[in-house]
């Protein structure tokens, strides 16, 4: 590592969109690690073009905090990413993938579909944009999970363990009660039962990670770091 | 794997047809619709889609190829060539 991290302003406004960022970012790229790799080429794209939305949700948002977009995504260390930790989990299986693309998405829906009445129109922009990519998303994960869930007793097994291993990471979720309300008809038609409350991981918000965090940033950050100012 | 085939359709602008575009795998019309959606409109270029069922479309037998289509090719007055159209109409 020839560069040295960058230090970010504790201005409450761009922590704020830096926790959006970083959400929009990491499992943007979480997603993108299934090109390549997915079960059908309909598939692949389908993730593929949930990735790019992802990522193009997470320029508009670093840019939005007025510092370099690519030193915030290439240049910070894992404490100072603000994603929540569900972001950065492995993918896992397809069901896993589908059922955390699922719980993160309703979430980030019912946030943009809100924030496009945002006092801050930088906000309201990007909102405007992202509330329809993530209505897709919501649509696209919401038909797997409930084909998957009711699908073979195997499909079913793995959708209800990734649901199971997941649900831990949903605490940090905004008006989590809503969050619930939302998803409860998508699992019920799923056949899925809902986990009951429990212990719950840390929002992520204050920079506390998974160890998950390192190893992705070692790789989505090894060219940048390794050669300073590369261009194509 | 025996996923179904579906053949996809696509309508550019407002005002013309949905034309043919490929085709996708998919367990069911709503997924299908989906995998279009995904894989064919990705640059902008659709704003409604179609998917069919491959087996529904019903083809000619290329070897009827002749039969079907070799007499049209002497009828030229069935095309619109022989007469002007005023430029009011602009693009036909």
């Amino acid at each position: 590592m020839t560069t040295t991290s960058i230090a970010v302003p504790d201005e409450p406004r761009i922590q704020t969109l830096l926790g959006l960022a970083d959400d929009a970012l990491i499992l943007g790229h979480r997603l993108s690690e299934w090109t390549g790799h997915a079960p059908t080429l309909e598939e692949e794209l389908a993730l593929a073009n949930i990735a790019l939305d992802l990522i193009g949700q997470a320029r508009m948002l670093y840019q939005a905090t007025g510092l370099d977009e690519d030193a915030l995504a290439y240049l910070r260390d894992p404490p100072q990413f603000r994603n929540m930790p569900i972001a950065e989990l492995p993918n896992g299986d397809f069901a896993f993938t589908m059922v955390r693309l699922f719980l993160v998405s309703v979430a980030a829906d019912r946030f943009w579909r809100n924030a496009v009445a945002s006092e801050d129109p930088t906000i309201a922009a990007i909102a405007a944009k992202a509330e329809k990519e993530t209505a897709y998303h919501v649509r696209h994960a919401a038909a797997w999970v409930i084909r998957l869930g009711d699908g073979t007793p195997e499909s079913h097994r793995r959708a209800q363990t990734a649901l199971n291993a997941l649900w831990p990471y949903t605490g940090g979720f905004a008006d989590r009660a809503g969050w619930l309300q939302a998803v409860a008809p998508v699992l019920s038609e799923a056949t899925l039962v809902q986990p009951a409350d429990g212990w719950m991981q840390p929002s992520g918000r204050d920079g506390r990670h998974t160890e998950h965090l390192g190893h992705l940033l070692a790789e989505m950050q090894i060219l940048p770091r390794t050669h300073p100012g590369a261009t194509w | 794997m025996n996923t179904p085939l579906w053949e996809v359709f696509i309508r550019a602008r407002n005002g013309l047809a949905h034309r043919h575009v490929g085709s996708v795998h998919a367990a069911d019309p709503t997924m299908a619709l989906q995998a279009a959606r995904d894989v064919y409109t990705r640059r902008g270029e659709g704003l409604s889609v179609w998917v069919v069922p491959s087996n529904a479309i019903v083809a000619s037998d290329p070897a009827d190829r002749d039969m079907l289509f070799e007499p049209t090719g002497s009828k030229i007055y069935r095309h619109p060539t022989f007469y002007e159209i005023p430029e009011d109409v602009g693009h036909m």
